[in-house]
């Protein structure tokens, strides 16, 4: 029997955020996009606010449009299993500054805490690996978060990390929602202001 | 037709005159010429994807950071992106994709033709402009527009190839 999660996300990604340096993040609907708010909001931060499943994908194209810059991607169980085949995607380009952090709480936990497939046996990290993911594991120890830390930090190649976490409710601390904004505030960051005049 | 003359080179130097860097696709054989030119060049590209919604949120990703990146697909893909580009109007990125339209000229396949058909009324519902090729001396004028359109004013913008440009496939070709 599996032991149940007791990772609190707040606290996994407040870890994993501390000291981000010129890590660029994209969060995925609902919780992950509280819980990287709640970890400070920043310029580098793309927090979505809808297209469901789209998460990854945009990791992907930003990270294929800044290869010399580490791209975080996070996001939920739900929202990754809505575009799974995008891993197989991503795999395919394999980008070694990218990486996905799932948020794993095995619930869709904005709508009513329905089970996910995760609940219910989807293993997301051997999805990954079956994709073609060259380094993918799951995460249920919070002495295991300072190794991730240090791997979206620093590893020179694609990885994706399912960490188990405990189904909470977290107040909510909401990003920017305008979407030209967040838009132009992350392309100022990376590209300076002369992206304003293109 | 010369190889040289074929419509797909003149939207591939449309691309070029764009700096258009990235080029995703879900295959079509209508697209296979100008997926082969993008993948010859070194400085495209290209990405398959698995469905065409990963490529709207693939252009959104690129854009954000600093390249620009096109969407090739069948008219049964503009479907599959229709929530996905929530992103697009949202937040006002440029979105170009081109449409090889099945559904219509000539079409043998029953099952191509109801989102064929209901391609244009699809993409105006997310605000994607669409503009429409039929003959082949038109692509370069069409698509540069498009990709002026998009890129410029920050305009979701597709173009359909008709299937008469693309030629009507016929039974046993796939």
């Amino acid at each position: 029997m599996v032991e149940a999660p007791r990772l609190h996300r707040r606290e996994v990604v407040a870890t994993l955020l501390h000291d981000r340096g010129d890590l660029a993040v994209v969060a995925g609907l609902g919780a992950t996009a509280w819980d990287v708010a709640a970890a400070g909001d920043h310029p580098l931060a793309f927090p979505l606010w809808g297209a469901m499943g789209g998460a990854a994908m945009v990791g992907l194209g930003l990270a294929l449009a800044q290869p010399a810059r580490r791209v975080l991607v996070v996001t939920g169980d739900g929202e990754l299993l809505m575009g799974l085949g995008g891993l197989a995607t991503i795999a395919a380009q394999r980008p070694r500054n990218l990486r996905v952090v799932v948020l794993d709480n095995e619930h869709y936990g904005e709508t009513g805490r329905q089970p996910t497939h995760t609940a219910r046996g989807t293993d997301l990290a051997a999805v990954a690996l079956a994709c073609g993911f060259p380094h993918a594991r799951t995460v249920r120890d919070a002495g295991e978060i300072e190794a991730l830390r240090a791997d979206v930090h620093r590893r020179d190649d694609l990885f994706l990390a399912v960490v188990k976490v405990a189904l909470t409710d977290d107040p909510m601390v909401l990003p920017p929602r305008d979407g030209v904004y967040l838009k132009h505030r992350l392309r100022s960051a990376l590209l300076g202001s002369a992206a304003m005049l293109e | 037709m010369g190889q040289r003359d074929h419509w797909a080179h003149d939207i591939y130097d449309v691309f070029k005159a764009y700096a258009i860097a990235i080029v995703s696709h879900v295959p079509d054989a209508g697209h296979s010429r100008l997926i082969d030119l993008c993948a010859s060049d070194a400085a495209m590209r290209v990405v398959p994807l698995s469905t065409e919604e990963e490529g709207v949120a693939l252009a959104a990703g690129a854009y954000l950071g600093g390249q620009r990146a096109v969407l090739l697909m069948q008219s049964s893909g503009a479907g599959n992106c229709i929530n996905m580009l929530s992103l697009i109007k949202a937040c006002s990125f440029p979105f170009l994709t081109l449409v090889t339209m099945r559904g219509e000229f000539g079409e043998f396949n029953p099952w191509q033709v109801p989102m064929g058909q209901a391609v244009p009324a699809t993409l105006a519902a997310l605000g994607v402009i669409a503009q429409r090729v039929d003959a082949p001396g038109d692509a370069r004028d069409t698509v540069d527009g498009a990709a002026g359109l998009a890129f410029g004013s920050s305009c979701a913008v597709a173009v359909l190839l008709s299937q008469r440009l693309v030629g009507a496939k016929r039974f046993g070709e796939g």
